[in-house]
């Protein structure tokens, strides 16, 4: 690990920060042109269901290395009250109400690597990464 | 903290330009004070310029959808420009649809299609 830091989300604007915050840190990790703003996008879909479902929670962004790549990973999590069907929310179109319900598949289109871990009642985690290319 | 987003009067024209990655709140303002201009000023199209925007996720593109339709119900046509080429691609990873929304490359452009369509209604 090269590079570590981490963000509270709670509020509309931390969304902003956190995308910004994640380009940056993309940047030094050597991925560059639109797979910037894709890993921009990602994150600001992934941190704006915290604020929309579960009020607060936090991103961890780090640098890494996969092999001969170097890489951005990326770890949303919040303690809302979770997903109870994650088939169904990884669905296109699906939402409970407040989005388009791109969010999540959107997110693992555009990232190399997606993973989420969720209970209803226990909040949700979003691991995911996207490699230099 | 709101970013509010200037917009300026050209002729029947209302042009809003973005100027800095906008909060969810930001863009419902935008949404708010445009659909009320287009009756104050009596226009008949609006552009919203997206040059600035880094990224424009499932939450902005459904904004700006909900001020597209908004302003129509209002008589008044709008148009996106300067989606940003990074930008778009990602859109189009995401998954995203404008659903009928009229873009153009930038603010030349979209005040050409404005005019464009005007001409198009007086005949």
């Amino acid at each position: 690990m090269i590079a570590e830091t981490c963000l509270r989300v709670e509020r509309e604007a931390d969304v902003v920060a956190a995308r910004q915050k994640g380009r940056e840190l993309a940047a030094l990790a050597g991925i560059c042109g639109s797979d910037l703003t894709v890993v921009a996008t990602a994150i600001s879909e992934i941190t704006r269901n915290i604020i929309a479902y579960a009020e607060r929670g936090e991103i961890v962004l780090k640098i890494a290395r996969r092999g001969q790549r170097q890489g951005v990973v990326i770890i949303v999590s919040d303690e809302g009250p979770g997903i109870a069907d994650i088939d169904m929310a990884m669905r296109d179109g699906f939402s409970t109400g407040k989005s388009l319900g791109l969010g999540l598949p959107g997110a693992k289109r555009l990232m190399d690597e997606f993973e989420i871990v969720s209970e209803a009642g226990k909040g949700v985690t979003v691991m995911m990464a996207k490699w230099s290319r | 903290m709101a970013v509010t987003v200037p917009i300026l009067k050209q002729g029947d024209v209302l042009i809003a330009s973005i100027q800095a990655a906008l909060t969810d709140r930001g863009l419902i303002e935008l949404r708010d004070a445009l659909t009320a201009k287009v009756g104050q000023f009596r226009s008949r199209g609006v552009i919203i310029d997206v040059t600035a925007l880094d990224v424009m996720d499932s939450f902005a593109t459904r904004t700006l959808r909900g001020i597209a339709e908004a302003t129509k119900l209002r008589g008044a046509h709008t148009v996106i420009v300067g989606i940003q080429p990074d930008v778009a691609f990602a859109m189009v990873k995401l998954g995203l649809a404008l659903g009928g929304m009229s873009t153009a490359l930038d603010l030349e452009e979209g005040l050409k299609a404005l005019a464009a369509r005007q001409l198009e209604a007086r005949r």
